[in-house]
């Protein structure tokens, strides 16, 4: 092993550089968890990528297939990592080998960005390992400093399904993991912010006497020999299960299965693992363009004020130009960082407030200045208390939409391709807060485990105007009735006609429920 | 589509785990320099290999089961005609994909952001991806793979879809070719094979040992007793050759159709061949009611047309033999493709007895190939059949159209000879 290939550690000038540059965010406000650089070959960096961020992660073929991709589009000069940072307490964060140091100040301005917004962003509260109850999520705290251990706790998981793997056949529990990974969709985002349900709701049930036939005492032993009564136990026992499943549980159906599914340990232990992470993913994919965007602001601000110098603003500009780049579609990092200055300029005109919104002579609201100076409070405020939901929502403005040249997209069937649709403002809006509702995954909830009562899951696709892909839906339904181990019944529709999917293991069967049944 | 993954899966070479020397549970109170450690023995050990070569391997041997699923699609078409052993050929593999329940892409639509009218197409299918690249979760995954691998990785997978045996030697072991190793080391030999390393080290053995050796003044005088030679043995390797004679019937009847099978077929049985065969050797002949001999590239492409005498071809591959490949040294496979149509049944006969007579008993099989064509009477194989039927040696096919091709292979290479 040559000793060159364990050196990840950040040279003595990149060093000084982050010194440099956190002073600086700090001066500016920013408030981050502290980061540990790392440089890392491309190939470690495709590696690490594929895995997430986190090189310790179980071992799946998924994982080898991002890499591929990543190494392939490496190779042919498609794309290029230039950083990877992880929400973890500390953070980390992976700088590639050999890129400029302007690519690299620039980087690293990036991830004061992140770690600012990782630490104090509502949503990634749902990540912090020490209240797993839900922390109160808005509440500002001073020397707030939770355990956010994710790689620690990764490289737990990783080596948990690693042991099963050597016990049962990396095959086996592959095979199972498949399964598991694809339902991992299904898991309510806001589950962490929920008190945990509890099995029982504090009262004890009274513990039933297994009901026994009628019989002499000296002929007690015959009429209700023990194993007799053993068998009445466990029917009760089973009942009584069966009766429990029955609840309208809601989204998460990755906890439901937990629940309720009749899983092995090992079994219960993957799955656990791929709710856990499913999990801990969320927080990036509910603020993507928040997140992004406010990285793409700081790293802009930082180095256009005080990093560069005269001699690297080129090159700077031009990896900015690149990274800000749209090309048709939605450039989180573009829109982000375009809407929190648009926030911060309407905050420091004051355009905002009833008098604003009733204005409506348009050479009025041209002009309208009442230097307010609240704009850098205000992103702070909303980088604090937002997700990209609700960011667009509420500050996404027709006239920034105009200004963006939004528009929507759909596919044209006379053509064969995707064209432009309008650029009407509330399509616009509409489109965009869709895509972004539940990370644009359907919306499905388990409403019965005890379906006709024969132990079948039910669950019901909550449909909001789009069809569900039949053939995924189909594979989907097999992987839910492997881990069910029993058949899974989906409830949605399908051009424009209720329909019962059902799987029983073997294959999709499909009926179409009266109505009123 | 995913859902028959597990099918697929392990479909290729047995997969060895080699994950089990896993790193050690990490305790989360742990400390972070602990834990960096950890992971370093993880990712880092960059001189061995990265981690994720075993997740890389398993997702190949995924993709090998893909191919090999739809390798008779590959095989049949004439894409990969002229490619050669190490080359790499793309192929586009079906989506492997997590299945997952989700929208129907075409009917989502989605925000963008640009220039363009109503009723412009829209630049870019998948989200852009910045600097960051991909945050960790979740991608759009809405792309065909087009998956490398080399010619000889596809004859592999064909020979193992086909359950091809390997080809057997024909017992030409005791054929030697000897060569010569340096490998040892002596005391006498000429100065141009002197050993510098090895007599510096004798000379500083012996002038530490004499104590005439001064580290402040390092040097060493090498005397006639310390000097050392290279010396070589002289190592005998066995050594199997292996020639295949493909023929082929480019008459008239035979369209460009029946060429096309037979090209792709001979192709494939090349590509297998080659694969058995270190320096394997190929001949061409093609024949109307003459025969020649072309190189690949023509035999791949000519067309050509006129009567169609099979002797004029069979005489030729008997006098290659004679000429050029000893039969105690040479594994000989003769390949003959035709539609059957001989000009005469004279001929036909005189076919059977240069193939009694001169090739048979030195090659190791011979094998016909008849494709079927519209024209043609398709004679010539009833007439091996009737002379050959309990012949081992003797292999014949009928190929009647693309999808055939496959099951052809099958049997002539089937037998392992």
């Amino acid at each position: 092993m040559s000793e060159f290939a364990l050196k990840t550690k950040l040279p003595a000038y990149l060093r000084q550089e982050q010194e440099r540059i956190e002073k600086l965010a700090r001066e500016s406000g920013l408030d981050f968890f502290p980061t540990v650089f790392e440089i890392l070959a491309y190939d470690q960096m495709n590696e690490v990528a594929a895995y997430g961020g986190f090189p310790t992660r179980y071992p799946h073929w998924r994982f080898g297939m991002d890499f591929e991709q990543l190494s392939k589009s490496y190779d042919w000069g498609l794309s290029k990592i230039y950083e990877l940072v992880i929400n973890n307490n500390p953070s980390y964060a992976y700088l590639l080998e050999g890129n400029s140091l302007v690519d690299q100040k620039l980087v690293m301005a990036h991830v004061c960005g992140h770690v600012d917004f990782f630490k104090n962003n509502y949503t990634f509260k749902s990540t912090d390992l020490d209240s797993p109850e839900g922390r109160e999520p808005i509440r500002a705290q001073n020397d707030y400093d939770p355990n956010r251990r994710w790689i620690d706790k990764m490289a737990n998981h990783g080596e948990l399904i690693r042991r099963h793997m050597s016990r049962l056949g990396t095959q086996v529990v592959e095979e199972f993991l498949d399964s598991c990974l694809s339902i991992d969709n299904l898991i309510d985002w806001h589950a962490r912010f929920q008190p945990r349900r509890r099995k029982d709701d504090g009262t004890v049930e009274p513990e039933q006497e297994v009901p026994r036939l009628k019989s002499k005492s000296y002929m007690e032993s015959f009429i209700n020999p023990p194993e007799f009564m053993a068998d009445q136990k466990k029917k009760m026992v089973d009942d009584r299960a069966r009766e429990a499943r029955r609840i309208d549980w809601g989204r998460d159906v990755l906890g439901y299965l937990l629940e309720h599914a009749p899983l092995e340990r090992w079994e219960y232990e993957c799955l656990h693992v791929v709710r856990e992470e499913a999990l801990y993913f969320v927080p990036q994919m509910q603020t993507k363009i928040m997140n992004e965007g406010w990285a793409s602001y700081w790293h802009s601000r930082l180095m256009t004020g005080k990093i560069l110098d005269a001699s690297e603003i080129i090159d700077y500009a031009e990896r900015n130009a690149s990274v800000m780049a749209t090309n048709g579609s939605i450039n989180p990092y573009k829109l982000g960082v375009e809407l929190y200055r648009h926030v911060e300029e309407r905050w420091n005109k004051g355009q905002f407030g009833r008098e604003w919104e009733l204005c409506s002579d348009l050479e009025e609201r041209r002009h309208w200045d009442r230097h307010l100076g609240l704009g850098h409070d205000k992103i702070f405020e909303v980088r604090r208390l937002y997700n990209d939901v609700t960011f667009i929502d509420e500050f996404l403005t027709p006239e920034f939409a105009i200004e963006q040249k939004l528009f929507t997209y759909n596919h044209s069937s006379r053509n064969d391709r995707m064209e432009i649709e309008t650029r009407e403002f509330k399509a616009v809006k509409d489109k965009l807060l869709f895509q972004l509702t539940n990370g644009g995954n359907p919306t499905i909830s388990v409403k019965d485990g005890n379906f006709r009562n024969r132990s079948e899951l039910f669950l019901q696709h909550e449909h909001h105007g789009l069809d569900l892909r039949r053939d995924y839906a189909e594979a989907t339904m097999a992987s839910l009735a492997r881990i069910w181990k029993r058949p899974v019944n989906l409830h949605s529709i399908l051009e424009g006609k209720l329909v019962l999917l059902h799987h029983d293991g073997r294959e999709l069967t499909s009926e179409s429920p009266k109505v009123g049944s | 589509m995913s859902k028959d993954l597990n099918a697929l899966r392990y479909g290729g070479a047995e997969v060895v785990d080699r994950s089990g020397k896993a790193l050690n549970r990490v305790d989360s109170k742990g400390s972070v320099h602990e834990f960096a450690r950890a992971r370093r023995t993880g990712v880092h050990s960059r001189a061995m290999s990265l981690r994720i070569d075993q997740d890389h391997a398993r997702f190949r041997n995924i993709v090998r089961g893909k191919i090999r699923q739809n390798l008779k699609r590959y095989v049949s078409s004439g894409e990969l005609l002229g490619r050669k052993g190490k080359d790499v050929v793309s192929i586009p593999v079906p989506q492997i994909d997590m299945p997952r329940f989700r929208f129907d892409d075409r009917k989502q639509g989605g925000a963008g952001q640009g220039e363009g009218n109503e009723g412009d197409p829209v630049g870019g299918g998948e989200p852009q991806e910045g600097e960051g690249g991909r945050k960790a979760g979740k991608d759009g995954g809405n792309h065909t793979l087009e998956v490398d691998v080399t010619l000889d990785e596809l004859a592999d997978i064909l020979g193992e879809e086909l359950q091809l045996p390997n080809v057997e030697n024909k017992g030409k072991a005791k054929l030697i070719n000897v060569k010569d190793r340096y490998t040892g080391i002596r005391r006498v030999g000429p100065e141009s094979l002197k050993s510098f390393k090895r007599t510096y080290r004798e000379a500083l053995k012996r002038q530490i040992a004499s104590s005439s050796y001064d580290p402040k003044r390092p040097i060493i005088v090498p005397i006639k007793e310390d000097k050392r030679y290279r010396s070589w043995n002289e190592v005998a390797e066995p050594v199997a050759n292996a020639v295949i004679i493909y023929m082929m019937d480019v008459s008239g009847s035979m369209g460009d159709e029946q060429k096309e099978i037979v090209r792709i077929e001979s192709f494939w049985i090349d590509a297998w061949l080659q694969r058995q065969y270190k320096g394997l050797e190929s001949r061409f002949i093609v024949h109307d009611a003459t025969a020649r001999e072309v190189d690949r590239e023509t035999f791949y492409r000519t067309r050509e047309s006129g009567g169609t005498m099979i002797s004029s071809a069979y005489k030729l591959c008997a006098k290659m033999i004679e000429d050029e490949y000893p039969t105690d040294e040479w594994n000989i496979y003769p390949f003959h493709f035709s539609d059957g149509d001989n000009w005469s049944q004279d001929d036909s006969s005189l076919c059977m007895k240069i193939l009694r007579d001169e090739i048979l008993p030195v090659a190791n099989m011979f094998a016909y190939g008849q494709v079927e064509s519209p024209y043609g009477s398709g004679q010539f194989i009833k007439d091996l059949r009737e002379h050959y039927k309990s012949d081992e040696r003797v292999i014949l096919s009928e190929i009647r159209d693309k999808d055939a091709i496959m099951g052809s292979i099958k049997e002539f290479l089937g037998r392992g000879r």
